[in-house]
């Protein structure tokens, strides 16, 4: 598939903001039920206010993937069939829910806590919708996997925790070294879900052929045209056009900068004291995951593509 | 129910285009708004179609055939298009099984076109909504026409009459009884799509391409 800029960015950023509310609601729980101390408001009304935002501006990137966003409102209607559909209803409930937990610390200081159990389910519920729409088309193969989901998760949570060690850094110091270990825990997490499906698509055996595309058996085919010599939809939309060596690198890269370079950053960050190094592990992930995104696209392999291989 | 579909004769599509472009000239000139083209006389022209036709060589030399492949959206009987649509402006019409894109409510989201495993839909880059063969849905339901003439544009202009048109649940149609006597077959079954269009297995008899 051809990666889509704006759906790239949304679930990105919309990730790390769940990510991030989980961060924040987390400390505070943990927090209620050791009977420790807990985090300043501040923290979690900036935070929760910061996942919020991020949601938003995912929301706003959405907008520039329809081809008519004036319309857009239209696509809470099928949310009986459609994944997309209960994803364009779940995203901003949870931004709201997200908001009211924020004003709620705003308003009434601690003691609110209970308010983010509403976000809480609305954030499950957003990682569910977001990797559903992928998960459920079954002849997109490498997305048809239970691995789909928990990548979104473990993903978008270990960005949000990353992103908490530097907002903890500026407003809740005693809160550092427990979101430290938290970024760490995910992104290693994270790790062994994206290994996991990297290794699962590479033994993937494509179930289309160009025997059954055109109900051929004999096995040698090969297509001489496909029908024009122009460029149609079906060779934009479906084909990323990058080298198999650019892929290649792309994997890489995200290799390093979602997961190694971060969990480095963090642990040489602890053990020196040192917030530059704490403070730049979350925009080195960030760019990483555009990257991995990017792959996740580039790799899902479109049957319809059988039926494109020829020019003339 | 009724569910109209059409059945391609491999026999005899000889590769000429035709129904391309009639399909083409039809449903870029209906109440619905053009099929646009971009840059169409130009370098690298693009453009919106309902139906290609495709060619592949089958076997290899000196014992080959040339299989002409005509390619539309092929009107599902489970079609995965249809629920994933957010905004229902994808439909599959209970009266007759046709499979339509409500142009005014489409919010071009592409999602529908990643969930069809053929490639059938195509977004158009000038009305900025999805668009597919919708078999001719304005030309085969106008009272004003002669019953002839109450079939798709391509149907009417194929020159060899490989495109079959009617009602594949009435075992007496002619596309049924096509499909029964002739081995009917679906693209892709391994999707279960059910699809149904269907097209016609070439006999090939007497040439070298089945080893006789
Ligand atoms: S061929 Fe594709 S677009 Fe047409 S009904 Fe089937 S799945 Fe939908
Ligand atoms: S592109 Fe249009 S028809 Fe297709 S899923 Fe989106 S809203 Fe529905």
């Amino acid at each position: 598939m051809r990666p889509a800029f704006s759906v790239v960015i949304f679930t990105t950023l919309t990730g790390a903001g769940q990510g991030l509310f989980l961060a924040v609601y987390f400390t505070e729980l943990v927090a209620l039920w050791s009977n420790a101390v807990l985090p300043p408001a501040i923290f979690v009304t900036a935070g929760a206010a910061m996942a919020a935002g991020l949601a938003l501006l995912g929301l706003a990137a959405s907008f520039f993937h329809l081809g008519q966003p004036g319309r857009a409102w239209r696509a809470a209607a099928m949310w009986r069939t459609s994944w997309l559909s209960r994803e364009v209803i779940v995203l901003p409930l949870f931004i709201a829910l997200c908001a009211a937990y924020t004003a709620a610390h705003h308003l009434g200081g601690t003691g609110f806590a209970w308010t983010g159990v509403f976000a809480l389910l609305a954030c499950a519920a957003l990682f569910l919708c977001t990797a559903k729409i992928y998960m459920c088309l079954k002849f997109l193969q490498e997305w048809a996997s239970p691995l789909t989901l928990l990548n979104f998760v473990l993903l978008g949570t270990a960005s949000g925790c990353t992103l908490a060690v530097s907002l903890a850094l500026a407003l809740a110091p005693q809160m550092l070294n427990a979101l430290c270990g938290a970024s760490m825990v995910m992104t290693l997490a994270a790790l062994g879900a994206r290994a996991a499906s990297l290794a699962r698509n590479a033994r993937l055996r494509p179930k289309s052929s160009l025997q059954s595309a055109i109900g051929v058996a004999n096995p040698r085919i090969r297509q001489t045209s496909q029908g024009f010599t122009g460029r149609s939809f079906n060779t934009r939309e479906f084909f990323h056009g990058a080298t198999p060596q650019k892929v290649r690198a792309v994997k890489w890269s995200f290799l390093l900068l979602v997961f190694l370079f971060p969990v480095v950053l963090i642990a040489v960050g602890m053990l020196a004291d040192s917030p530059s190094l704490l403070s730049i592990a979350f925009p080195v992930q960030y760019f990483g995951l555009l990257a991995e995104r990017w792959y996740f696209f580039a790799q899902a392999n479109h049957p319809q593509n059988i039926y494109y291989q020829a020019m003339a | 129910m009724k569910q109209l579909a059409l059945v391609i004769d491999l026999n005899v599509c000889v590769g000429c285009h035709a129904c391309v472009t009639s399909c083409k000239e039809w449903n870029t000139s209906g109440s619905a708004g053009p099929l646009s083209d971009q840059n169409p006389y130009g370098a690298d022209p693009s453009g919106t179609f309902f139906n290609r036709v495709q060619t592949y060589e089958i076997g290899v030399f000196p014992d080959t055939q040339t299989l002409h492949f005509p390619k539309s959206c092929l009107h599902c009987e489970d079609p995965p298009c249809v629920p994933v649509c957010p905004t229902g402006a994808s439909y599959k019409r209970a009266e007759d099984g046709i499979v339509l894109v409500d142009y005014d409510k489409c919010i071009g989201c592409n999602y529908c076109a990643w969930a069809c495993p053929y490639g059938a839909r195509e977004l158009d880059e000038h009305k900025k909504v999805m668009t597919k063969c919708t078999l001719c849905v304005d030309r085969i339901t106008d009272q004003s026409r002669a019953e002839a003439e109450r079939k798709p544009a391509c149907v009417m202009a194929c020159p060899t009459n490989a495109r079959l048109f009617g009602d594949v649940h009435d075992p007496e149609s002619e596309v049924a009884r096509a499909i029964r006597e002739r081995g009917g077959y679906a693209l892709m079954p391994e999707w279960e799509t059910r699809p149904a269009n269907q097209y016609l297995p070439r006999r090939v008899s007497g040439s070298s391409a089945d080893g006789k």
